[in-house]
């Protein structure tokens, strides 16, 4: 153990450099800046991610924003336990059925101000699964929704940069 | 085997049913199939409801001896079935996903709450009679637990960590646990019903995101049925692609689990350096293939891409990155006496119980269930490949640890280039596992036998090693502290 963590002393580190935030996402996000929820928020995100039905793969990515090349912390972004802890719902997954009431709740032990941001194709409409007796459809038409990070899944540098965008341009619900 | 022949004998055998013969059978020779189960003359495969003209269960069975398999189909004429779960445990998941789904009764279930229906559909029976759900909203009725000072503790379905959901009633006694109940079926997407009548090129995509995990495995599952089906054979080179695919998303499955369980034992540097291992799995896995999990890129008569230009040397990096730095890391495992305290002898999984269940995968492997699907039934390429399949038969954590440390060692060809007598061996002595024994600071005092504690002594020879390194360590903790 000694010589692992004298190699991470004397190693370059492997983070990837900051990625300039989404365009896109910039765009979505509406331009206004919340500046009293920003002095509020410190610059700083707590994140609680909802798996309403995804097939998990967009979790694999989410889980690999912590490991050493993406290391979101370092943004001052970091996951939470609880709901009740957190500023940002990251959901995924066409919402279920079974899963819609549980999102609510979970949205509604969520404090003021909060942002939803839905991950991947299917959180913004259901994408394949729309239609079926048990998908009750995108993240949206259940909690409304932010910011929407395309991909199946999206990349963690895709998800960075959409993080980063609402860091960046944290926004007013009216 | 005797059972399959039998049941193949007693049963209509269906024409064209391949690559396994099925036969219909009477309820009778179903029950028979049942009981052979229960005396563990045969392993449950598969038990699943169908709708066509009308009703059916099928069943699949293996033999273990041969790993012979057979499917076995009953008419529900009045849209009931023996019940399998009656007589054989496993069963009774499945009968409740059936009668949820399907509307078919087991008779004589042991168990008749439903399954995957959490009560919030609009339809009852969406496979089935497809019946409006009106007020059907009852409570589930969890299994109850009695005794003196019992707490019940629900986890679920939205619970600590980046996770898919799911409910859990825990009834604790104290520290103890006398009662776990799951209750699943959260992110039940329809996708069967999503399936049926569905495009080939459609029903693929579903398949590769019915497990985002094992995607690759769930393409080439996909594919090999319908070429099946079809009487189609993919060229050599798309199984050795897809081979690869599969190697690689095991080995970042297996790296990321291996860091995840220590991460969970709170021993974080594991994790932090196995994510960043298979971190460079999946970015050579998106140089070869495009994409980083390989999603979408097995189709049935081959595969969607031939390797990118640069996928083979990216590949041979990362392979090489891994071979350098793993069995360092699995050092650290073995030598790290606080986190072998957490993994050695918990969570055991008895070898009974996973012969009953016919757990797959290193779960079986670490239970003494000597069975892999690459090997039997098999499949191209594998069956021209040479690899160990490693089993263990402690069914702790550790030996889950170990069965996808073996695994990784495998995939990465490890075999190949270094052919040491352990490799893949069943039981061996985790001391010697790893190249040159390194004294550490947990080793330096040898403790006489006795120190082995009781509950110990039944156990084999490297289960009791480990608990000298750990109740060395602990004695060190001891003095330095009374010092």
């Amino acid at each position: 153990m000694r010589r692992t963590l004298f190699e991470s002393l004397t190693h370059r580190p492997l983070m990837e450099k900051k990625p300039l935030p989404d365009d896109a996402a910039l765009a979505e996000l509406a331009a206004s800046v919340d500046r009293v929820a920003r002095r509020r928020l410190g610059r700083s995100l707590a994140i609680r991610e909802v798996d309403a039905g995804s097939c998990n793969g967009c979790e694999l990515e989410i889980h690999a924003l912590n490991n050493a090349f993406y290391d979101l912390e370092r943004f001052g972004l970091r996951f939470v336990a609880s709901p009740r802890h957190a500023d940002v719902l990251l959901v995924t997954g066409p919402v279920t059925r079974n899963m819609r009431q549980a999102l609510e709740r979970t949205y509604n032990a969520t404090p003021d101000p909060k942002w939803v941001v839905a991950v991947g194709d299917c959180a913004a409409n259901g994408g394949l699964f729309a239609g079926s007796y048990a998908v009750a459809g995108g993240v949206n038409a259940v909690v409304p929704v932010d910011l929407h990070i395309p991909g199946c899944p999206p990349s963690p540098l895709q998800l960075l940069k959409g993080l980063l965008a609402l860091l960046n341009n944290g926004i007013r619900r009216s | 085997m005797a059972l399959l022949s039998d049941i193949n004998v007693q049963g209509q055998p269906v024409e064209g049913h391949r690559p396994w013969p099925r036969v219909v059978v009477t309820a009778e020779v179903w029950r028979h199939a049942a009981n052979e189960l229960a005396a563990g003359r045969a392993t449950l495969f598969g038990l699943w409801g169908d709708v066509g003209t009308s009703y059916w269960v099928h069943m699949a069975l293996i033999a273990p001896s041969t790993n012979d398999i057979a499917v076995v189909s009953l008419e529900c004429a009045d849209q009931t079935f023996p019940s399998v779960g009656a007589l054989h445990r496993p069963a009774i998941r499945l009968e409740r996903a059936i009668a949820s789904l399907y509307g078919l009764e087991p008779v004589g279930a042991p168990d008749t709450r439903p399954w995957l229906d959490l009560g919030f559909w609009d339809v009852q029976h969406p496979l089935g009679a497809r019946i409006p759900a009106s007020d059907r909203r009852r409570a589930y009725e969890f299994l109850p637990a009695e005794g003196e000072n019992l707490h019940q503790i629900p986890v679920g379905p939205v619970h600590a960590g980046i996770i898919e959901p799911g409910h859990f009633r825990f009834t604790a006694g104290g520290e103890a646990v006398v009662r776990l109940e799951q209750r699943l079926g959260y992110v039940h997407k329809g996708i069967e019903s999503l399936m049926a009548g569905a495009t080939i090129e459609r029903a693929c995509q579903l398949a590769a995101r019915t497990s985002g995990d094992s995607t690759v495995a769930y393409g080439i599952a996909f594919a090999r049925a319908v070429e099946a089906a079809l009487h189609v054979e993919a060229l050599p080179r798309a199984h050795y692609l897809r081979a690869l695919m599969a190697e690689l998303e095991r080995l970042a499955n297996h790296l990321g689990d291996i860091g995840a369980i220590c991460n969970d034992a709170s021993f974080a540097l594991m994790h932090a350096h196995c994510g960043i291992l298979r971190e460079y799995v999946l970015r050579a896995a998106d140089a070869a293939f495009g994409h980083r999990l390989m999603m979408d890129q097995v189709k049935p008569g081959g595969a969607v891409n031939d390797l990118k230009s640069d996928g083979g040397s990216r590949i041979r990096e990362a392979v090489q990155h891994i071979k350098q730095r793993f069995p360092r890391l699995i050092e650290l495992y073995d030598n790290t006496a606080s986190l072998l305290d957490r993994t050695v002898a918990t969570g055991i999984v008895r070898p009974e119980l996973a012969r009953q269940f016919g757990a797959p995968g290193h779960v079986g492997r670490a239970s003494g269930r000597n069975f892999d699907a690459r090997k039997s039934p098999g499949y191209p390429p594998y069956d021209t490949l040479e690899f160990a399949v490693p089993v263990l038969t402690a069914g702790d954590v550790d030996a889950r640890v170990w069965v996808r440390i073996r695994e990784v060692e495998q995939s990465l060809g490890a075999h190949r280039a270094n052919p040491r007598p352990h490799a893949g061996r069943a039981d061996c002595e985790p001391a010697q596992r790893y190249g040159r024994r390194r004294r550490t600071w947990a080793r330096r005092r040898t403790w006489p036998r006795r120190r082995i504690p009781r509950r110990c002594a039944g156990l084999g020879a490297d289960r009791r090693w480990a608990y000298r390194a750990l109740s060395s360590a602990r004695s060190v903790v001891v003095s330095v502290a009374s010092a």
